[in-house]
This record gives C-alpha cells, structure tokens and sequence, in this order.
C-alpha cells in the first residue's frame, strides 16, 4: 500500500511560512492498496487538494472518518468526489449514542455552515457507522475500535496482506495514569493497543510537549513522550508523529521530536508527519 | 491478551480516582478490578477475587441483610446488574478481614457501552455503619 499525507496539524489549519515545512492543513491522509483501492482517512482541510488528483469519475472512494471534531471533517465539502454523480463515496464514521453518523455530518453539511446539504451531493453517497467489526474494502481488511477521545472517536487497523497501517490521530491513551511508563503498563488495559500492536506504520497524535499535556489533560492528545511509550509498547516498526499542535512552528516542531526521539535508545524509526510525505509499504 | 474496551478501561480509570470503595466485573462475570478503597473497607481477601466470578467473589464475603440473614448470590446488586442488567442497590453487613462487621449500602449499575454493547457491572460501596 502506499500511504501520502495530506494534513498533519491538528485542531485548526495554520497556513504560513512557519510552517510551510510539515504543512498547516488538518488531518487528511490517503491510502492507495496496490489493486488500486482507494482510502481517505479524515476529511481535514487536506482533503481538498487530495480531492483534485482524483480522476473524473472517481470511481469508488471510502472516506474512514475517526471522529466528527471540526478539524476532521471541515475539508469535506471540499472533497471533488462528492460532486462527481459517477462516484461512489463511502463515509465511515463513528457511531453515538444519540444520533446516526448521517445526522451528525449535516449538522456541519447544512446552512447556516454550509450551502450544500448533504442530501443533494450527486455522487452516490453511502454512510456506515463504525465499530462494526471487521470489513474489508477492495483488498484492505479493516479494523476499528473506540479509543480514548473526547466524544465517539475510533482508530483504524488496515491490512493489506501482511502489512499493517494503524491510524490514532487522536488519542489519549495516558488519561487517568498517574505514570505513563513502559514497566507500568499493562497492554490489556491501554487505548488502542490492539490497533497499534506491530503494525508497519503507526500514525499517532504528538500534538503536546510534556509540559503543555501537564495543561490539557483530558483535551484528547498525547504528548510526544507518551506516544514514544505507546510506540514501544506496541512494537511498531516506523512511527509517524501527526496531529502538531497548531501553535508549533515547523523549526519548534523539529527540535521537540528530535530531543524526544534521541533522549531515548528507540528500537522503531520515528518520522515528524509532513503534508507530501509517502510511505510505502 | 484480549484489549479491554475503551469504556471500561476509562470506568477503571475513574474507580482509581474515586474514594468510593469501587468493583469492576467484566461480561462475562470475571472481576477485573477493584480500587484501593475497596481493599482498605474489605480487606485483603480481595487479593482472591481478582479474576473470580462475581458468584466466587459473593461467597468471598459471605453478606448479610440488616436482620442478620444471609443474602443468596443472586439478591446481591453486582449480580442483579450483572445477569438481569438493571440497577440494584442493598444495604449488606460484611465481616472484614480485620473481622470487623461493616454496614455497607452498595449500589450496582450494568455498563453498557457504545452500540448498547454489555460491557459488564460497576458496584459502588459506602460505608454506613459500623
């Protein structure tokens, strides 16, 4: 499979020169299988561009939202393959315990927000909530779980063969420790370890320093140490640091992952996330 | 190893936190957890209900109602909530390890997650009497 980032920043798109380097759109990754299936995970701001590389028509598209935070699905109107009548567009999101997925989405996809109802899209549009267990599109086999976020938020497992791509833009799995540390945790009793554990690529939340997450417990992210813990516990193989902090510039980003990264012997390859990277797997 | 879900591991999270002596039994009626402040009110016998059934865990602390009488597995909250999955509320006399009778009023509710998944039960003690 071959996986491109299209938006790494997380909470709100920051465009500028500080950080033209790892990118100001909102989380939005594409994921390509080698029989050509193809995946989008969220509906940030990156989706827009992403969007415009589609062919006419697009053919089938699944869009695998992991949750309805704004920053999430605000690129979703944008998204080209909504407007093509001769594309069939998958929106996998998460379930709650009130209203369907469908309804939620046309809370942002209605005026005052937005001028197209999600009713009227000409593509042939198609919702399903998610857990669901397993399900596979084209050749991915797909798995999803609740993780620790504010609201109904998932992960996503996603194989092809034996390669593993799992996806926590948002999670934090530290929430309630009182320590954080690879000799106290317990695998059974940690957010998203089933999801993470050995996958190739693991694209995580890095959104806090160690300091700001000692201000915003329970916001929903983790800081970079936790994610290098979570890493290691689940003996990933490559991880992606995503989900930045919109008030890091790219030069502040940069010193944060490296000091972090080189204070520790790290048996898996750490990569800061930027908009135009490609992974292949 | 089988990943707890994401809404009892946050319920387990919140029993560390809480003052309130606290059990945390799983679907299918293992314990899972107990906080420190169950440990300090019923002593360390709880050591033994770790991984017990909710029924093991019953006999464990042989409970008796305000007359004095025992009360069967199945009257007991964390049962009700268990196996007939609607709240329960009791006031029991258990005899500690320390062998000291305490009144306690124990409060269970099922946990249902998202889905309307059966997660389990989460029992609440507190202690009202000697």
């Amino acid at each position: 499979m071959k996986v491109t980032l299209w938006g790494t920043r997380g909470s709100i798109p920051t465009p500028g020169p500080e950080t033209a380097r790892y990118g100001g759109n909102t989380s939005c990754v594409h994921v390509e299988g080698d029989d050509g299936s193809q995946l989008v995970l969220d509906a940030g701001t990156g989706i827009r561009r992403l969007g415009d590389t589609f062919p006419s028509p697009a053919g089938r598209v699944d869009l695998l939202l992991t949750h309805l935070h704004m920053d999430h699905i605000q690129g979703l109107g944008f998204f080209a393959p909504l407007y093509d009548s001769e594309a069939e567009v998958h929106i996998w999101g998460p379930a709650s315990t009130t209203q369907r997925l469908a309804r939620r989405l046309t809370r942002y996809l209605a005026p005052p927000l937005f001028p197209v109802l999600l009713r009227d899209l000409p593509c042939d549009l198609q919702l399903h909530e998610v857990p669901c267990g397993e399900f596979e599109i084209g050749g991915f086999r797909i798995c999803t779980a609740m993780v620790c976020h504010p609201g109904p938020t998932v992960g996503y497992r996603i194989w092809e063969g034996d390669r593993v791509l799992t996806y926590l833009s948002d999670h934090e799995p530290a929430l309630g420790m009182d320590r954080f540390e690879l000799s106290e945790l317990d695998p059974e009793w940690i957010s998203g370890y089933e999801l993470a554990a050995d996958a190739d690529l693991l694209i995580h939340d890095t959104q806090y320093t160690h300091d700001e997450y000692g201000e915003r417990i329970g916001w929903g992210h983790s800081s970079v140490g936790q994610c290098l813990t979570f890493a290691r516990l689940a003996r990933v193989k490559h991880l992606i640091a995503f989900h930045h902090d919109p008030a890091r510039t790219d030069d502040a980003l940069y010193r944060v992952l490296n000091e972090a990264a080189q204070a520790e012997d790290l048996p898996f390859r750490v990569t800061a996330g930027a908009e135009g990277d490609v992974f292949k797997l | 190893m089988t990943q707890q879900a994401i809404e009892v591991i946050l319920t387990r999270q919140l029993a560390a936190h809480l003052s309130m002596p606290t059990f945390l039994v799983g679907a299918d009626g293992r314990v899972l957890d107990f906080n420190p402040p169950a440990q300090r009110v019923l002593g360390a016998r709880l050591e033994k209900a770790r991984n017990a059934s909710a029924r093991e865990l019953a006999d464990l602390f042989e409970a008796r109602d305000e007359a004095g009488d025992p009360v069967p597995a199945e009257k007991l909250p964390l049962l009700i909530a268990l196996e007939e999955r609607h709240p329960a509320h009791a006031r029991l006399r258990i005899r500690g390890e320390d062998d000291r009778e305490r009144e306690l009023a124990v409060t269970a509710v099922p946990l249902i997650g998202q889905g309307s998944r059966f997660l389990g039960a989460i029992a609440f003690f507190w202690e009202v009497g000697p």
